[in-house]
């Protein structure tokens, strides 16, 4: 089978699921109670009708819903995401600003659970019942069920408060008025902690499935094989078992995508990392509907793309896919 | 002034009162005299002991998230204070609401209070160096007449302003203002560049709020969404040798509690509005290194209250709104609950305005007597002793006095018979919008009483004001005589005049109860020791920062 079709087929679908998510967010957020007229107008205020009804007009707030969503749609097609009430400024540039470092942080996360998540479950996986094994059970089930602005929490307490060993907020220090190298490594002096409070959970998740998966095929014949052929215990595991074992880890990679885009909104929320979710906490809070509709659809796309990627990969993965042919 | 430690205010507490900072311990006299003859003799030695301002630094600031714009000119609320370093104002305050020369350096009032004018500083120019003349404050008073949310409250009365000369704005009334004054602070009168903004463009969307040409002490440099702002010194202020500090960079956190371990890490220096909970506070005091005080926000003059919706029953009817009153016992939600913390609060003024009055009924905690209120009011007890079942709103911020509260309320309004279902808002919209379209029964509630009574308090008892919209007269209360009261007051000069009209709209407030009131907030400022001369006169953190220098 060949993977143009399959791909063809899944944009389709992909398409005409963005469409459908972008309806639904559009009605979802309009039930929403609150008037973002008030908060455009300012905080602790006396605001008159006529300045509310002002700004009601100049937004395009007091016009009928299906209104709003026939020019949202025609616009979206014209590739304009619309104007933040709140923030007084293009949506896409808004987004734009921010999806930075939320690429960043979700990718770094992400690197840092699939890595040491699998080698967590290839080394649980060697001796089972072992002490790394139930260390890694345990570890995994503390990181999994705790809330994530929780682990934030706790984590900033421990290694920045208590232990100031990383800093508390933010993506740089305004105060160092660093450039180039320099403010690479603060950023990534920065980075540590929101990216290790979201990887812990995906980690948690990684090991046990990574783990599952290799305790499944070290019981394969062609390992035992591969032991009987004198292999090291190392070249077993990494270069036999593991390129099997790890086709479960990531498909899981690619479905948790969306998990770890809502997990870094609170991540961020937390440490105050400048990206699309803590301005989507912000929009929210503000009935900010244009923004809040925009980076919607852009966690859609990401999401929908990441799906897409995980098909792709698991064929590069695993030439069976590629050929067509199932397993036996 | 509030003692920490010990959870009373002094007398001191009043505007005008000492700084506070940590409180010493009681030391014995010989200790005392050692100490006072030890610091005379290093203070004698050295003569940089006792610092002198300095220039230079950068002062980091904590703020919330949600900054809109920076431009006060069209937006009130907590984040219009940062607009404040930015444009300069006609007049400042000092702690006694008094008048003092800012960008405008004197002024002449006509006989029959219908003139002001002003005459500015000769060498005030904005940021960009175009010199600021009286056009300029001619539009801004417009600007912010037709789109700041009290426009009409500070200059209805405004007929117009003359500019004779570039250097003289002549502010000519309809009729006496009396608020006149107090709202040509640059928080609420920013004074704004007309070559910039009266380009046409609608000025509560003008891209350059988000990077305004300035009048103040501190010119915009950089704004990053979400993180920071940051503020350079105007080197060209119109104020010789200031501002102090080299820059200003407004940190923004999501969550108060980072913010305050940001302040304890040295990672800000500054925190006003401090979200920490009453019960902190003396624990923060206790830190060597941070300095608390609560003074610098009379002029807003925040006051927590139950609000009553007065269009349908119960509570449209007195009887059942003065027995919740005698329910509570104030002294124990204020002293117990809160640590003291909040003062009490007994009518519609704030304690610091200069109309307040004493002697209001306190309603003191009386269960019997209020279910013998209910028993008239036709609320007899059902053989579960239960009267009637109400539900109290409550918003999310102020959240000691209002969340807290509102749990208080419902245990002690048990005892009387009134259940009471609780009904916390997710957040502030949810919230703004079942008040503002008067879809609740009771709620706790606070609304900034701003420096005169004209600007903040009219406005929740008119009856020309009941609007759908929050910290309008939401409530629906109308009296004929408050009326009147508040319009006589509206246009009075005379201040024992003003204070008679007030104290009898008091009296019927206190009286007829349309809003219950529970405290004054007090808001928390943390700053680090270093951080000298903070703005603690009546607009606080919402006034120029021109004064602030670092001892480091």
């Amino acid at each position: 089978m060949q993977l143009a079709p399959i791909l063809g087929r899944r944009l389709l679908g992909a398409a005409a699921l963005i469409l459908a998510v972008l309806v639904l967010n559009f009605v979802l957020i309009r039930l929403a109670p609150g008037d973002p007229a008030l908060t455009i107008a300012g905080g602790m205020g006396g605001i008159t009708e006529e300045i509310l009804r002002d700004i009601r007009q100049a937004y395009g707030l007091d016009r009928p819903l299906h209104h709003q969503f026939a020019l949202y749609l025609e616009r979206m097609l014209s590739g304009d995401l619309g104007h933040s009430l709140f923030f007084n400024a293009p949506v896409i540039d808004l987004i734009l600003d921010r999806l930075g470092p939320t690429v960043l942080l979700i990718m770094t996360a992400m690197a840092i659970a699939l890595t040491l998540g699998t080698y967590l479950g290839v080394l649980a996986s060697r001796k089972p019942g072992g002490f790394v094994t139930n260390l890694v059970t345990v570890l995994s089930l503390v990181g999994y069920s705790a809330p994530v602005f929780w682990t934030g929490i706790v984590l900033l307490l421990l290694f920045s408060a208590t232990i100031p060993l990383f800093p508390l907020s933010g993506m740089y220090d305004v105060r160092a008025d660093s450039a180039g190298l320099l403010l690479a490594l603060d950023i990534a002096h920065h980075l540590a902690l929101p990216a290790i409070t979201l990887a812990i959970v995906f980690l948690a998740q990684y090991s046990r499935i990574s783990r599952a998966s290799m305790l499944d095929v070290l019981g394969a014949e062609y390992i035992r094989t591969a032991r009987a052929k004198g292999l090291s215990d190392r070249a077993v595991l990494f270069r036999h078992a593991l390129p099997n074992a790890i086709l479960p880890v990531v498909t899981v990679a690619g479905l948790q995508f969306g998990n770890m885009l809502s997990g870094a909104v609170l991540v961020e929320v937390v440490f105050n990392w400048p990206g699309l979710g803590q301005l989507a906490f912000e929009s929210i809070l503000r009935r900010d509907h244009p923004t809040v509709l925009g980076i919607l659809f852009f966690a859609t796309v990401m999401v929908v793309a990441a799906d897409l990627l995980t098909d792709i990969a698991y064929g590069i993965v695993d030439p069976r896919i590629r050929a067509g042919t199932s397993p036996p | 002034m509030y003692d920490f430690r010990t959870h009373r205010h002094s007398p001191l507490g009043r505007p005008g009162g000492r700084p506070s900072g940590n409180p010493a311990r009681p030391l014995p006299r010989a200790a005392a005299l050692a100490t006072t003859l030890c610091l005379v003799l290093a203070a004698l030695a050295f003569p940089a002991f006792a610092a002198e301002p300095r220039s230079g630094g950068t002062l980091v600031v904590a703020g919330g998230a949600g900054l809109r714009h920076l431009n006060p000119a069209v937006q009130s609320g907590a984040h219009a204070g940062l607009g404040v370093q930015l444009f300069a104002g006609l007049v400042r305050v000092d702690d006694g609401f008094r008048p003092r020369p800012y960008l405008a350096e004197r002024w002449e009032i006509s006989g029959d209070g219908l003139s002001y004018a002003f005459h500015l500083v000769p060498n005030a120019r904005f940021h960009d160096g175009t010199p600021i003349t009286s056009e300029d404050v001619a539009f801004s008073l417009a600007v912010v007449k037709r789109n700041h949310p009290f426009g009409m409250a500070m200059f209805d009365a405004v007929d117009r302003v003359d500019t004779p000369d570039p250097l003289t704005a002549v502010i000519r009334l309809a009729r006496p203002h009396p608020a006149l004054m107090q709202s040509l602070v640059p928080l609420l009168m920013p004074v704004i560049p007309r070559h910039v903004f009266g380009d046409g463009r609608d000025p509560k969307t003008h891209p350059m709020n988000a990077a305004p040409v300035g009048s103040g002490p501190f010119r915009f440099k950089e704004w990053v969404r979400g993180q920071h702002v940051i503020l350079e010194r105007n080197d060209d202020f119109f104020i010789e040798g200031r501002p102090l500090l080299d820059r200003i960079v407004v940190k923004f956190f999501n969550l108060p509690s980072v913010r305050m371990l940001a302040l304890e890490k040295g990672e800000v220096d500054y925190y006003p509005f401090a979200g920490v909970r009453f019960r902190d506070v003396p624990r923060i005091a206790d830190n060597p290194d941070l300095r608390v005080s609560t003074r610098g926000y009379e002029a807003l003059g925040p006051l927590n209250y139950v609000e009553f919706n007065l269009r349908e029953p119960p509570f449209d009817d007195l009887r059942v709104r003065r027995a919740v009153a005698y329910a509570i016992d104030q002294d124990f939600l204020v002293n117990t609950l809160h640590g003291g913390l909040p003062r009490p609060g007994y009518g519609p003024l704030h304690r610091s305005s200069p109309f307040h009055s004493d002697g209001l009924n306190r309603y003191p905690v009386d269960l019997d007597r209020a279910r013998k209120l209910l028993d008239d009011a036709g609320y007899a007890p059902d053989a579960e002793g239960l009267r009637l079942r109400v539900v109290l709103d409550y918003p999310p911020f102020h959240v000691d006095s209002l969340a807290t509260g509102a749990n208080y309320i419902r245990a002690q309004l048990k005892k009387v018979g009134i259940a009471v279902d609780l009904r916390p808002a997710a957040d502030f919209p949810s919230w703004a919008q079942r008040i503002g379209s008067w879809d609740y029964q009771f709620t706790m509630n606070s609304h900034w009483t701003y420096p005169d009574p004209v600007i903040g308090v009219h406005r929740i008892y008119l009856c020309g004001n009941i609007r759908k919209t929050v910290w309008s007269n939401t409530q629906g209360y109308c009296n004929e005589r408050v009326d009147a009261l508040l319009r006589e007051a509206e246009s009075t000069i005379d201040v024992p005049t003003r204070k008679a009209l007030y104290a009898e709209f008091q009296r019927i407030v206190n009286r007829e109860l349309p809003l219950y009131f529970i405290n004054e907030e007090p808001y928390v400022t943390v700053s680090r020791r270093y951080v000298m001369d903070l703005p603690e006169t009546v607009w606080g953190p919402m006034q120029p920062m021109d004064r602030v220098w670092l001892d480091r």
